[in-house]
């Protein structure tokens, strides 16, 4: 990778800290320039506006969970286990780097104004959502899951992985956040099983 | 070659419907071929000459073309008092090049699927893929149902010319068969952007998902060489039902089998995650020009 585009990751990822703690309208160039120790103008040399950052912030964060998933659906394992094993990792990521997560919940999904040109639909969050169709594709082929409509099945996998992670950010959680892994990933299969 | 290379035509277990094609054909093309061929039987189409003639003459013919399923089974049919299968060892023999018309005689078609007889089945089965003819050419299967017309001239033209033909992996002519229905179809810019008829019939969409379209698996060049020199299935809003493939008739022949929404089987060639990635992007786009009618004569 070229200094320039390891420059690049380096700030996204601190802007994605920036965004998610402080919301999109309230964090500026200026702001992140400094947490990076940079000039704003030297800032524009990697990216030409905020949206444009927020842009590459969100196909980064989601192409990490892309990365997650693509592994989980490569194992050797049904897909009752591919559900544990990523709900496993992404309560991981959650724990680990919350700003992934944070950034689209309270970023991405809350400003759609930002992202509707250039990111609508799925273009800037494609890898991922792939790989979810994957999961699912292979799942029902496999008469694993049921046959159901995408994104009724679509909504309950990320819906439940994602309100969990905004509980967990909200500290309303009793117990630590990878206790209840299991659990939801056993609500999110039972809501997908083949039943006869 | 001689001049005018003989042709023999025979029917088994058949709907007659490769006949009808060939007869559908274009009509100075068609007569451009009773011209330069001797088509010394055919069912339906000759009449100075009978089966029992053709079976009892010492004669070598050019091609024999068989039209229909084959059965060594006598109760389910006879032709000339013997099974459809014996007739076919013994012209085979006398013949320069076998041709299999259409899918029944590729493969058995509909009829393989008949439950009573297990003995249905397409002309390579009996006379083997390194056919026992003269020439030593292999069985050459002309697939389609029924099969183009202008396939079955062109096979003739090329082998009259050239002495062989080369052929695929399935032994259909390369030339034919190496486009999918899907080339040339006028939907292809619908397909890009997934968007889907609304019905059959229509000028606008595509019917890959919904209407079970097989174009993009399908091995024929119906988009390049087109029914009546005019149209195709796909361009009138008819799904391509992969007529030339070996599993036709499949079942649900007008369903995309479809998993969570996902198609089961992605066009030939891309990995199912690519097809995936670019199908769920090209859908967030909404092209105002593909959404309306083509024609609106109301506006
Ligand atoms: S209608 Fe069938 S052949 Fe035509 S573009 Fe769609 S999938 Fe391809
Ligand atoms: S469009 Fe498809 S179903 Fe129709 S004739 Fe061609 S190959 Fe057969």
């Amino acid at each position: 990778m070229s200094a320039k585009e390891t420059k690049k990751i380096s700030i996204i990822e601190k802007s994605l800290k920036l965004f998610s703690k402080k919301g999109f309208y309230n964090t500026t160039i200026p702001d992140i320039a400094k947490a990076m120790k940079m000039s704003v103008g030297n800032m524009y040399n990697y990216f030409p506006s905020k949206e444009e950052l927020a842009k590459c912030a969100i196909k980064y964060s989601t192409n990490v969970l892309a990365q997650d998933l693509r592994e989980v659906n490569n194992m050797d394992i049904s897909s009752k286990e591919k559900i544990y094993e990523f709900t496993r990792k992404y309560f991981k990521r959650v724990k680990k780097t919350p700003e992934i997560i944070e950034y689209f919940l309270r970023v991405y999904l809350s400003n759609r104004e930002v992202f509707n040109q250039g990111c609508e639909g799925f273009l800037c969050v494609g890898e991922f959502v792939t790989e979810v169709m994957i999961l699912l594709d292979e799942g029902a082929a496999k008469k694993e899951f049921r046959d159901q409509d995408f994104f009724a099945a679509f909504g309950m996998f990320m819906g439940s992985l994602g309100g969990f992670a905004f509980l967990s950010g909200e500290k309303v959680l009793e117990k630590d956040l990878l206790d209840y892994s299991d659990l939801i990933a056993e609500n999110i299969y039972r809501a997908l099983k083949y039943e006869e | 070659m001689r001049n005018k290379p003989k042709v023999v035509w025979i029917q088994a277990l058949t709907c007659n419907g490769n006949t009808q094609s060939l007869l559908s054909s274009n009509a100075s093309r068609f007569e451009q071929f009773l011209n330069q061929f001797e088509l010394v039987y055919h069912p339906s189409l000759t009449h100075h000459t009978t089966l029992n003639d053709v079976l009892q003459s010492n004669a070598s013919y050019d091609f024999l073309l068989i039209e229909g399923a084959l059965t060594s089974n006598t109760q389910f049919l006879t032709l000339s008092d013997q099974s459809s299968t014996a007739i076919v060892e013994k012209l085979i023999k006398r013949s320069h090049y076998v041709i299999a018309v259409g899918s029944c005689a590729s493969y058995g078609g509909v009829h393989a699927k008949f439950e009573h007889n297990d003995d249905v089945v397409g002309v390579q089965s009996v006379v083997g893929k390194k056919s026992a003819c003269k020439s030593g050419h292999d069985t050459i299967n002309l697939t389609g149902c029924p099969v183009h017309p202008e396939w079955i001239l062109q096979t003739l033209y090329t082998l009259k010319a050239k002495g062989n033909i080369a052929l695929d992996d399935e032994q259909r002519p390369i030339e034919l068969y190496s486009h999918l229905a899907h080339h040339g179809c006028t939907r292809n810019e619908y397909f890009e952007w997934k968007v889907e008829s609304k019905s059959f019939g229509l000028k606008e969409g595509c019917l890959f998902y919904e209407q079970g379209c097989r174009g993009p698996m399908t091995h024929s060049s119906c988009n390049k060489i087109l029914w009546n020199d005019t149209s195709s299935k796909t361009r009138v809003g008819m799904p391509c039902i992969g007529c030339t493939e070996t599993d036709f008739p499949r079942e649900n022949m007008l369903e995309t089998k479809k998993n969570i929404g996902i198609p089961a089987e992605v066009p030939l060639g891309i990995s199912k995650r690519a097809y995936l990635s670019l199908t769920g992007i090209a859908k967030t786009f909404k092209i105002e020009r593909l959404i309306g009618k083509l024609i609106d004569e109301n506006r």
